[in-house]
């Protein structure tokens, strides 16, 4: 039955906005309150559906923004040519109600038991299930390393910025820009490449655990990168989207 | 539209397969890659679902709803496995 969730199976549900806030000026999290949410994993997607009046409907994946255990939250950028997100990051409001099912995807998942040291490698909005796997381990209390390499088009698109400048232990964050270069700025300003991976990335040796999320070329060449640093391809988790350029 | 992967594709496996089907080996009927559907290259803008091996861009699944049904067509795929 529609909107009721039976135990193993998935359904379509109704979902209200709990809240809605921007991250920057393209992207919006949005807080839902799911009726009868199962619980997800840290890196786990959820489906949006909407549907017009004359009932053409369209369906997008999202990855979940937030830890298990925590409210059910997504992390949108809007692509102007979207069938979905421009409704999403412009018009949806605070008590409005979205049809979603979830949670689905096991692949890109990171649990406390997993372990560490991390490489977490977020190219734009790739940054989303990146930052579920950091709250994830905050919140579990795991002392599992991490280095988190974020890459960005300009300062005013890096997303969760406040977040990620709390200092949390045992957490780095390394900045790149690719389009802009700041005057007061202390991170990189270049595409993310072997060169850099080498010098910011845990060293082989430590048998790191990486997650590589965003657009295909940047997902490509990261972790073609990483196996060439000597990264165990087993290990290395990766998450392709169209995001930037692309719908 | 630049490519997505299968993970993309995550609720729609489900939906059909009626579990997680991200973690499970696809073995291209094509090339005789194994990969799990989470490294897949996912193509869902036309009028279907096209997933694709990721080592001989060989279509293992394609699958297209229409009026409440689903068509799959699993013939790039010599065998799924845990």
């Amino acid at each position: 039955m529609e909107g009721t969730a039976v135990p193993g199976r998935l359904t379509w549900q109704v979902a209200t906005v709990t809240a809605a806030r921007s991250e920057t000026p393209s992207v919006r999290t949005i807080e839902l309150d799911v009726p009868s949410w199962p619980g997800h994993r840290a890196g786990q997607h959820l489906d949006v559906r909407l549907t017009a009046e004359d009932g053409y409907s369209a369906e997008r994946s999202y990855s979940i923004a937030s830890a298990a255990g925590e409210g059910v939250a997504i992390t949108v950028e809007r692509l102007d040519d979207g069938e979905v997100s421009p409704y999403l990051t412009d018009e949806l409001r605070a008590g409005d109600q979205l049809e979603l099912r979830g949670p689905v995807g096991g692949y890109f998942v990171w649990e406390p038991a997993d372990g560490g040291p991390l490489l977490l490698a977020a190219g734009g909005s790739g940054i989303v299930p990146l930052r579920a796997i950091l709250r994830q381990r905050e919140r579990s209390g795991s002392d599992a390393p991490v280095r988190l390499l974020y890459s960005a088009r300009t300062r005013s698109e890096v997303i969760y910025r406040d977040e990620l400048e709390t200092h949390h232990d045992g957490v780095a964050v390394v900045y790149t820009l690719t389009r802009e270069r700041p005057a007061d700025w202390a991170g990189y300003t270049r595409r993310v490449d072997r060169a850099l991976l080498a010098e910011t990335a845990w060293p082989a040796g430590k048998n790191p655990l990486a997650f590589v999320c965003g657009p295909t070329s940047f997902v490509e060449t990261v972790a073609g990168g990483l196996v060439a640093l000597g990264y165990d391809p087993g290990r290395i988790k990766t998450e392709r989207f169209g995001g930037t350029g692309g719908r | 539209m630049d490519e997505l992967d299968g993970n993309r594709a995550a609720g729609l496996l489900r939906e059909i397969f009626g579990r997680e089907m991200t973690t499970v080996a696809a073995t291209c009927a094509s090339c005789g890659a194994v990969a799990p559907f989470g490294e897949t290259d996912l193509y869902p803008g036309g009028p279907g679902t096209v997933i694709r091996c990721r080592t001989c861009t060989s279509a293992l699944v394609v699958i297209t709803q229409i009026r409440g049904m689903s068509c799959v067509d699993l013939m790039g795929v010599r065998a799924l496995d845990e």
